[in-house]
């Protein structure tokens, strides 16, 4: 558990719990009927538990958890294909760590390496062009994955790797975009969604338009965040206030660092090189129409998939999904971790059973590290 | 990977390429400052700027950059990205 007394500034932090709390019963929201914000992004859901947000706050708002945790919405097949991708004699396959211990059908990348694959855990797609440049006879292939966040950095390496002619790197490009699945959870009659946290970092780059439609089309709330946990109280706070005042609208809490149109350079990057495909797989949530990117024909020397004739769409595949597993409904919010039957026997952090587990954005790996919210003590 | 480091640029290495040395906490790591360049890029040193994956996606201010960075201690996501930084040195050396 942890203590207002530990932030940077517990006056503050105090002043907005509060300040929610107020407002939390001006609005009667209870424990038994709470206002349900989602927190749209993995790093929010990280620091929430981290500072023990969910307990701190009153129990008229419940934080739902969403699907910007990329590892986690990462299909089974999308693993199988990096392992069969790793497992070609000229490939050195890049990755970012993150998706190291992601369990595929028959093996992880972890395991596949631990077998002998070429598997190199990189931090940039930099790091993936230097090694083309340093191995010349081997074909380097990098796993593209995540939001908006990382796919400038792919889309500015191909255009490098374009310039300099290399004829050995491409892309395995798994890259997902942020708003058209925050579209289908609020299309889905079961979902109960009363306002939304937005992402601080994702919204850097695209800026606040993308999210308009929230407002526009479905009358919610949504606040960009940063991640400190004044910055998210303040969010909270700010979400409260619309539903107060009726209004529905996009705020800014962390314009210090999201300007309004996002990062010229990177959206002109992304679309030079990627193009919408026409739909993509989500674990959990199933396909979604226009929610991860391919890329375009002019870039085709540098796509993975063209290249090896594997990857989206190339052909059915068996993917078996453990028993009993729940990530589909925690990750739609449906249920807490807790109440999957795997949560910390079958599957752990050190053993992930699903994706969820694998990552600390992940809300079932930051239920188990921390403790989740009310889930011990229900709901008094 | 989802979350940005503060740096510090220390000096520009490559301007053909808009490649510069940053400082993140402590390391130095060439990354990318294309996204960031607005006019000569001399003026990016000494800059704190965030950083994605490689990338200077945003200039901030220096307490923003320290703010940041004790949120993302607290999160063990500094220590995280360091360790990538690591790796991603190491499998440039890497023989299979
Ligand atoms: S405990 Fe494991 S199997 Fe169950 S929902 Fe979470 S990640 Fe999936």
């Amino acid at each position: 558990m942890r203590y207002v007394e530990e932030f940077r500034d517990p006056a503050a932090a105090r002043a907005l719990l509060d300040r929610i709390a107020a407002l939390a019963n001006e609005i009667g929201a209870t424990a038994a009927a709470p206002v349900h914000i989602m927190e749209i992004c993995g790093g929010h859901t990280h620091a929430i538990f981290r500072y023990g947000l969910d307990k701190l706050i009153h129990p008229g708002v419940e934080f739902i958890h969403g699907p910007g945790c990329p590892v986690c919405v990462l299909p089974m097949s999308r693993v199988d294909e990096c392992v069969e991708l790793a497992e070609r004699p000229e490939v050195i396959f890049t990755t970012f760590g993150d998706a190291m211990r992601v369990p595929g059908t028959r093996k992880s990348l972890i395991q596949a390496k631990a077998e002998g694959a070429d598997i190199r855990m990189v931090y940039s797609p930099l790091d993936a062009l230097e090694l083309a440049r340093r191995n010349p006879e081997r074909e380097v292939v990098f796993f593209g994955l995540g939001f908006e966040t990382t796919t400038p950095s792919t889309a500015l390496s191909i255009q490098q790797a374009a310039r300099e002619g290399l004829t050995n790197f491409t892309v395995f490009c798994n890259h997902i975009t942020v708003p058209p699945p925050i579209r289908v959870l609020l299309e889905d009659p079961h979902m109960i969604l009363d306002g939304f946290v937005g992402p601080g970092h994702v919204s850097m780059v695209i800026g606040t338009d993308p999210y308009r439609f929230i407002a526009e089309d479905f009358g919610k709330p949504i606040v960009v965040a940063g991640f400190e946990p004044l910055d998210l109280l303040q969010s909270v706070l700010m979400v409260l206030e619309q539903i107060r005042d009726g209004r529905a609208e996009v705020e800014n809490q962390y314009a210090r660092v999201v300007p309004e149109h996002g990062n010229p350079v990177s959206v002109a990057a992304i679309a030079e090189v990627y193009e919408p495909r026409p739909s993509f797989e989500w674990r959990g949530l199933g396909e979604i129409d226009e929610s991860g990117l391919r890329i375009r024909d002019r870039y085709r020397a540098f796509d993975a998939e063209a290249k090896f004739g594997i990857g989206y769409g190339a052909g059915p595949r068996d993917v078996r999904e453990p028993e009993g597993c729940a990530c589909g409904q925690v990750m739609t919010g449906r249920i807490k971790p807790t109440g999957c039957p795997h949560f910390g026997t079958g599957c752990t952090p050190e053993m992930p059973l699903g994706a969820l587990m694998v990552s600390s954005e992940g809300a079932c790996a930051a239920y188990y590290q921390y403790g989740g919210a009310r889930a011990a003590e229900p709901a008094a | 990977m989802c979350l940005g480091i503060p740096g510090q640029i220390v000096e520009i290495t490559d301007t053909n390429r808009q490649m510069a040395l940053a400082d993140i906490s402590g390391v130095r790591r060439e990354v990318s400052v294309v996204c960031v360049a607005d006019g000569p890029l001399d003026t990016l040193v000494g800059k704190w700027v965030l950083i994605h994956v490689g990338f200077a996606m945003s200039l901030i201010d220096e307490d923003e950059a320290a703010r940041t960075l004790e949120a993302l201690r607290e999160l063990g996501e500094a220590q995280e990205a360091l360790d990538a930084m690591a790796a991603g040195q190491d499998a440039l050396e890497e023989r299979p």
